[in-house]
């Protein structure tokens, strides 16, 4: 009976794609078709035209296949071939997706700034199709931000519209779903271009240092302080600074990491929408958990002592900084803030999941990781003894974390790590595992029902 | 101390684990025909379904068990000498032990229909097995699934996922009937409707019909009906798996004889989980359980008397779950198909919504409330064993229920519906209710309890 290789599953047939669902999926390839057709054509007017059916297309089969594919029938987790097709599971699609992701950012951060003649780059008709539009918002000209920005936007709200069919037998993900459609459509998109139509600084009061770290570096001070006037500049400066170390603490403590990373953040708005079917792909393996330890803190000190001498240089108190000060921001800039949170952390959605940067590179999530293990009343209950190690709740959590290993030990999860999506306690068929906040003391406290071994495991 | 433990399931690897715990000097050894690693049986139809891939069923990673000193051998017992305290792998090698522990777990159940060896007909217990149907089921447009319990609807679920057209027979009225209250089994039966599977109650496989090539194709029932099909999945329970055990001369009946300490007619040997038949059962529970959860609880137990610190098991406050396609069952207590004598059930139903609520208390003893089914209702099991073992009025629970709220936030509440009703149905002593959801709550209970 034994037989050496226990295992080989061949992969199943997918079920056939249903005939509108294949329709609806085909107008969005022809989306993305038109779309690059935009950037090679010279007729401005046409690429404008072919821009807006393009976006039409892409924006409109992605909603009308997500609500045939998950908004009919029995609402319910649905996970079904998941991991095998292509798309969802590592496959050609998936390589593809990549490819095409990472190299609009590479186009997007180092080949689309503008020449003396307004020229984007590859991206030029792109942007310039734009500018009606962000005349109209913000009374000045597109370019290749605004571009990004609107992606981004659509990006969320889209597959946002295709989260809230898919959770729609979730209050507490259709909640947290509008939730992050709210803050990137309001508070990352329309506030800052509202405030340009104002002639005041683009300000997002979603974003805080250490995440957008050029918040509270003397430079931009500098400017906010200028540039928005004596009311609303130093509002913007004192909203950052309570924000950054007011405010996310006290959150913190009562709701958790969550408040901010599965709730507010832009890039956690990305991550929870459009990054919502690469979820799984997060690598849940001790060693991955190590790299994640030694990096996302070393970024977290990294930016401390970065604005901290920003800070000294512009005092002007030790003279030799002056030099470094601005090149040393410019190599962080570039590093974190272009290659690993987006190129990395965006690009490579479709291969290691919607959380890379979240994870392993933002400083933020670190200070709010912090705060969240010791200083909150956050954490996630397992119920009792009902856990039955199947997996799904490890499986969907977009942070790697192995939760199977606390819930099947009766232990509350309490992870620096946790960003509260819930996808864990949605996707458990037994009903083990609740988001709570409540008395800090006792917090650690396993179940009683359960007597867990005290064998290294989560060493 | 060499302890071999056959077996790798939930019952033998808690055992294990168990066992490095008390005994950290002890050479344990895991011997299993079915994988090299233990993995979550409960979660297979996940790896069919494409939910999950099969290393993402091992509850350990590969490292774990080295780092533990646990070592695992692949290989089939296929002799067991109790004189000579000597085991005998097909590796051919001789495996001598001190203590060993036979967790052999179950093998399915057929009636003997006949056909049923025929070629696209089987059971869902093993790895084996999953990987089997998963390629027999390739492509297929039809299949049946013969079984009315948690196996039958996980196989036409399983089904379903791959768009197969499922017909599910069913002994009973209804489905689980052995468990379930009918107003419950209803629920789960518009699940069934609502996945288009074509359910036959009241009917039973008769005989299985071959094609030319000895491949299953007609499925004939006890109700003279004849179902062309192309693959017949067979959920009629599982037995446990004593052969071992009984070639080497220990007492079996049903399953491997076991006292409450779980020892077998031979010293140093002992059995736990699915295999093993107690020779007395607590007042209420069954010879033979085969639940994960009696399976960690009784290889937990085992380990402590194999370790010299004998436990006699204890199956303590009953409690199960499980889901029925998107709708999730947890139980605690005991809530018998109909009420014991002397006992009254309470059952509220959400007008539209799958969300179901029984009680059942002793009306003669204090109303002390015996058990509790939620259908599509997260109840938390602290609070909940706490109030069984308190044997609490169901009036005082009922005030309470906020606090065994285990749905996520933002969930809509039911207590105020559920308490509404039960007023209107016992007016005699009207109940307020005083908590609605909240952890303080809970934790409070669980500390006066402890």
């Amino acid at each position: 009976m034994a037989s050496a290789v226990p295992l080989i599953l061949t992969p199943p047939p997918v079920p056939n794609t249903p005939g509108l669902e294949k329709a609806l999926l085909t107008s969005v390839g022809l989306g993305l078709v038109a779309l690059t057709t935009v950037a090679f054509d010279a007729d401005a007017q046409r690429a404008k035209f072919s821009f807006w059916v393009a976006l039409t297309l892409i924006g409109g089969g992605t909603l009308g296949w997500a609500w045939r594919h998950f908004g009919q029938g029995p609402a319910g987790v649905r996970h079904n071939n998941l991991w095998l097709r292509g798309s969802t599971g590592r496959g050609a699609v998936a390589w593809l997706t990549a490819v095409v992701l990472t190299g609009f950012y590479v186009v997007l951060y180092w080949f689309s700034s503008p020449d003396d003649q307004g020229n984007f780059g590859p991206l030029n008709q792109l942007v310039h199709a734009l500018d009606p539009f962000s005349q109209a918002l913000r009374h000045k000209p597109s370019d290749q931000w605004f571009l990004y920005g609107t992606f981004y936007t659509l990006a969320i709200l889209v597959m946002g519209g295709r989260a809230l069919w898919r959770y729609r037998h979730s209050p507490y993900q259709r909640v947290r779903t509008v939730s992050v459609m709210f803050f990137q459509l309001g508070f990352a998109f329309l506030l800052p271009g509202l405030l340009l139509a104002f002639q005041r600084p683009e300000y997002y009061f979603s974003y805080f240092w250490p995440l957008k770290y050029d918040y509270l570096f003397p430079g931009t001070v500098g400017y906010l302080l200028k540039d928005g006037g004596p009311g609303l500049g130093v509002f913007m400066v004192f909203w950052g600074v309570v924000m950054s170390f007011v405010g996310t603490p006290i959150l913190t403590y009562f709701y958790g990491k969550r408040w901010y990373c599965s709730w507010v953040c832009g890039c956690g708005g990305l991550a929870e929408t459009a990054g919502d079917p690469y979820r799984h792909l997060s690598d849940k393996s001790r060693a991955a958990w190590r790299w994640e330890v030694r990096i996302i803190y070393a970024v977290l000190v990294l930016i401390v002592l970065l604005t901290a001498l920003l800070w000294l240089a512009a005092s002007g108190a030790v003279p030799a900084l002056q030099p470094v000060a601005d090149p040393l921001s410019r190599a962080y800039g570039f590093a974190i803030g272009s290659v690993f949170s987006g190129v990395i952390g965006v690009g490579f959605y479709p291969l290691l999941g919607s959380r890379v940067w979240c994870r392993f590179g933002c400083p933020m999530a670190a200070y709010l990781g912090l705060l969240q293990k010791h200083f909150s009343r956050f954490r996630i209950t397992t119920n009792g003894a009902q856990c039955i190690s199947c997996g799904n709740c490890s499986n969907v959590c977009e942070m790697g974390i192995d939760v199977k290993q606390y819930a099947q030990r009766g232990e509350p999860i309490i992870r620096a790590a946790c960003v509260g999506c819930g996808l864990c306690s949605t996707a458990c068929p037994r009903g083990v595992l609740n988001l709570e906040n409540g008395p800090r003391e006792g917090r650690y406290q396993s179940s009683q029902l359960i007597h867990p071994d005290s064998l290294r495991i989560l060493s | 101390m060499h302890l071999v433990i056959i077996g790798n399931g939930i019952t033998g690897v808690t055992a294990a684990l168990t066992a490095r715990r008390l005994q950290p000097a002890a050479r344990i050894t895991l011997v299993s025909d079915e994988t090299t690693h233990h993995f979550s049986r409960t979660a297979l139809m996940y790896v069919y379904m494409g939910h999950l891939r099969y290393p993402d069923i091992k509850p350990y990673e590969d490292w774990f068990w080295q780092e533990n000193r646990l070592d695992l051998v692949f290989a089939t017992a296929t002799g067991l000498d109790l004189q000579r305290k000597e085991l005998t792998l097909s590796t051919e090698r001789i495996l001598s032990y001190d203590q060993l522990l036979l967790a052999t777990g179950s093998v399915s159940r057929f009636a003997g229909w006949p056909g049923q060896d025929l070629r696209g007909v089987q059971g869902l217990y093993s790895l084996p097995d999953m990987a089997r149907m998963s390629r027999d089921t390739h492509d297929i447009k039809h299949a049946v699934v013969v079984g009315g319990g948690l196996i039958g609807i996980e196989l036409a679920e399983m089904l379903h996922s791959r768009g197969i057209q499922v017909t599910l027979l069913v002994r009973d009225a209804h489905y689980w009937a052995s468990v379930l209250p009918k107003p419950e089994a209803e629920l789960i039966d518009q699940q069934l409707r609502a996945h288009h599977i074509n359910v036959r109650y009241r009917t039973e496989l008769a005989e299985l019909l071959p094609n030319t090539e000895g491949h299953v194709q007609t499925v004939c029932t006890t109700t003279g009906e004849k179902i062309l099909t192309q693959w017949v999945g067979l959920a009629t329970g599982v037995t446990p798996n004593i052969e071992l055990a009984k070639a080497a001369g220990l007492a079996t009946d049903r399953g491997i004889l076991v006292n409450e300490l779980l020892e077998t007619s031979a010293q140093g040997v002992y059995a736990a989980g699915d295999c093993a038949q107690h020779r007395q059962p607590g007042a209420g529970e069954v010879p033979i359980e085969q639940l994960w959860y009696t399976g960690r609880a009784q290889g937990e137990t085992v380990a402590h008397t194999i370790c010299g610190q004998p436990l006699p098991y204890r199956r303590g406050t009953w409690f199960n779950s499980a889901k029925f396609f998107n709708l999730e069952y947890q139980t605690y207590g005991r809530v018998p198909v109909v009420p014991a004598p002397g006992e009254e059930s309470f059952y509220w139903q959400h007008p539209t919504a799958p969300l179901a609520f029984r009680i059942n208390f002793r009306p003669d003893a204090q109303f002390a409330v015996t058990g509790m089914n939620a259908m599509g209702i997260r109840q938390r099991h602290e609070v909940w064993e706490a109030w069984l073992q308190a044997a609490t009025p169901v009036q005082t629970v009922l005030q309470e229920l906020g606090a065994a709220n285990f749905d996520p936030e933002f969930f809509r509440q039911h207590e105020a519906a559920i308490v509404r009703q039960f007023n209107e149905q016992f007016p005699a002593q009207p109940v307020t209710l005083k908590r609605r959801r909240g952890l303080l709550r809970a934790l409070q209970l669980n500390r006066a309890a402890r």
